[in-house]
């Protein structure tokens, strides 16, 4: 019912992925932009790792005390007229957007983007219910013209070069003149806001998704910076925001801590054109805003991530700092991880949500440079949860036989020093006698290596036979 | 039992509590109620001429202009210069904020200024903001009938009055000014930090001014700080 899960294949994906010159060239451009956009903000504010520590304390605080300020929450909402829907599971979220949804005869929805609404497949589930959702995001709104899922969290299109999207403009809007121009990226923008604002003003309802949840004042924040959130948020008779259980931070101070963060690591901006909080309905004396409010709070498993290894995961802001800056995704974009999430934090959070067993590749799809945890804002130790997972495929045997066996024959070795250290020096010793010029073009056991590249002959000896060396002549020389 | 109990239920299963342990509930109360700040930025913290310099570089750097106004009767040529450079109709539609009532709108005999939420047909609208944040050249607005939400999303035009006392370093103290007003927790419908002007990144990684909101933020600053 959910996004289909085409995890399961990553290595097929990723083959097609680095075969097609067009989504190369764009995750080229996206890895430059990202990168040295978040740089440049960070560079700017001599604060910025000290606002991580205190984002990092803000989030662990909201966790451990994260029943009392749900229940926080869910009171100012309802003082300020709002209502707030409990779901356990994806169901049960999709049935609440649902029921408001008929009991307001709705025919079509506009959406601001929200990754809660990928994670539960509220497009589709709406569409099977006769209700239209449009995206309205302009990135969104591309993707879903091509009905593709976004292959990033925070720049859903980023897949996709100017010349495919003036392509699905002139396949979908069928309706103006073929012999219009769109050679420029600011006349594709002018035709998709001129063909959104209809939408908007005829929307019932509208959905969002939302940064924070602040306690303290049952608010939403949404952040955006191209004006659709608010519109989404403004102009229909309901709105209904998507959330999941660990949004809820303490205070308006707290959620602002964060927005310092946020901005600048996502897309290197101090802050974004528009943070929202938004507290209940229509007010009696308001001109305008929408005559409903509600918030859905998906849990979906994250309740129980509290209590086990990946809890510190839950701190995560949906940046997409981690992706920008990984090698992986670097190569071969979103769409070929599988499922919602995509890169490191993809690679922790898809086997939460649709089991290891159907995600298992994911977390071995990391080369452990360690850049993730390096500027996630939050500073979530991304490399160790993946490594938690790689952990569990090897108990549940959802690691290759190969792999296993290999492991089984290295651990052996490597529990009986005195047999690893003889075992290791004939094997450098052969390796470097038996190798071509320094190199192997071929080896038995490592042909996926070989394949693509020479692998390096050993040079000297193993390094503990090196390091006894050294130790040996310190002594010798009296250094410490 | 209901979702909320299961949720709530599997949260405290997972934390290791029940919920009623007097300790945790001051902890968050607590919190609550001192809402303590964070650290703030030192660009947040200059005094006043500097951080109207911050503030306006900062409006500037992300495609907004800024002119300063003497007194809030100028604004209205200001705004009628404003039009006239955009090549727009004389037109503008604003709220019902005391301080917009109270400018000298007649001075301009060629402004044509209505009143009330946009819907959609209006090309510039003029906003008072309630505060403002130098830091990031963020402004602070509230939703009602004293600058309806609206305004500030519809138009192609944005411009937005700030008193330069209400121009604060940090996001922080707007949000005390925000407590003193509506009171302890309490909050309009919408706040609305207004940074620049609608952008979009989404195409090729090159922004665009004008995605589904105004193309064009003007911040007039009224007074000295």
């Amino acid at each position: 019912m959910t996004q289909a899960i085409t995890s399961t294949r990553f290595r097929d994906n990723t083959r097609r992925a680095l075969e097609d010159a067009q989504l190369q060239k764009a995750l080229t451009r996206a890895e430059v932009g990202f990168i040295g956009r978040r740089a440049g903000a960070v560079a700017k504010l001599p604060e910025y790792d000290a606002l991580r520590d205190e984002s990092r304390d803000i989030k662990d605080h909201a966790l451990a005390h994260l029943d009392l300020y749900l229940e926080r929450y869910e009171e100012r909402v309802t003082e300020s007229g709002g209502q707030v829907h409990w779901a356990a599971t994806p169901e049960e979220a999709r049935a609440a957007v649902l029921e408001i949804c008929k009991r307001l005869k709705a025919k079509t929805v506009t959406k601001g983007k929200s990754m809660i609404g990928e994670e539960i497949g509220i497009n589709d589930f709406l569409e099977e219910n006769g209700i239209t959702p449009i995206e309205t995001d302009l990135g969104e709104y591309i993707i879903q013209l091509r009905r593709e899922a976004p292959s990033h969290i925070i720049a859903p299109a980023v897949h996709l070069t100017k010349e495919q999207i003036e392509a699905d403009f002139r396949r979908v809007h069928t309706k103006l003149s073929a012999g219009r121009n769109l050679d420029e990226p600011t006349a594709l923008l002018a035709e998709a806001r001129a063909i959104l604002r209809e939408k908007f003003f005829a929307a019932d309802v509208g959905i969002t998704g939302a940064n924070f949840l602040v306690a303290e004042t049952g608010s939403s924040v949404l952040v955006t910076n191209e004006g659709n959130g608010d519109l989404t948020q403004t102009l229909p008779k309901a709105l209904i925001v998507l959330a999941s259980i660990e949004k809820v931070v303490p205070t308006l101070e707290d959620a602002t801590t964060l927005l310092r963060v946020l901005g600048r690591t996502a897309t290197g901006a101090e802050m974004a054109a528009y943070t929202t909080f938004a507290t209940g309905p229509r007010r009696p004396e308001d001109p305008d805003g929408p005559g409903e409010y509600h918030v859905v709070i998906l849990d979906n498993g994250r309740s129980s991530m509290l209590g086990g290894a990946l809890r510190e995961m839950l701190r995560c802001i949906r940046c997409g700092a981690c992706m920008n800056h990984c090698p992986v995704y670097q190569a071969v974009g979103g769409h070929a991880y599988g499922w919602v999430y995509a890169g490191p934090m993809g690679a922790v959070l898809d086997p939460v949500f649709v089991g290891i067993e159907n995600a298992k590749h994911l977390p071995n799809a990391s080369t452990f440079c360690g850049r993730c945890e390096e500027v996630c804002p939050v500073r979530i130790p991304l490399p160790k949860l993946m490594r938690h997972w790689r952990e569990r495929e090897f108990e549940r045997h959802l690691s290759p036989a190969p792999v296993r066996w290999g492991l089984g024959i290295w651990a052996a070795f490597a529990k009986r020093p005195r047999l690893y250290r003889f075992a290791t020096g004939i094997a450098v010793g052969a390796l470097s006698l038996l190798g071509w010029r320094g190199r192997f073009r071929f080896l038995p056991l490592a042909r996926g290596w070989t394949k693509f590249r020479d692998f390096p002959a050993p040079e000297g000896s193993t390094f503990q036979a090196q390091w006894q060396r050294e130790q040996r002549r310190r002594k010798h020389e009296g250094k410490p | 039992m209901s979702s909320r109990d299961l949720v709530l239920g599997s949260i405290r299963r997972s934390l290791g509590v029940n919920g009623r342990e007097a300790p945790r509930k001051t902890t968050v109360e607590d919190r609550i109620v001192r809402h303590p700040r964070g650290l703030i930025p030192a660009r947040a913290q200059k005094p006043p001429t500097e951080r109207m310099k911050v503030f306006k570089d900062q409006v500037e750097g992300i495609s907004g202009t800024v002119q300063q106004l003497g007194s809030a009767d100028e604004v209205p040529a200001a705004v009628s210069a404003y039009l006239r450079s955009k090549n727009l109709p004389m037109r503008v539609r604003r709220g019902d904020d005391a301080r917009l009532q109270q400018i000298p709108w007649d001075s301009e005999k060629t402004l044509e200024v209505s009143t009330g939420r946009s819907d959609g047909k209006q090309l510039a609208a003029v906003s008072y903001a309630f505060g403002g944040a130098a830091e990031s050249g963020t402004l602070v607005l509230l939703s009602g009938p004293d600058n309806p939400t609206t305004l500030n999303f519809l138009p192609d035009h944005h411009l937005v009055i700030i008193d330069a006392k209400d121009v604060a370093g940090d996001y922080e103290t707007v949000w005390d000014r925000l407590r003193k007003k509506f009171g302890e927790g309490k909050m309009p419908r919408a706040v609305n930090w207004i940074t620049g002007p609608s952008r979009s990144g989404d195409i090729e990684q090159k922004t665009l001014l004008g995605a589904h909101g105004p193309r064009s933020l003007h911040v007039l600053i009224v007074g000295k700080p």
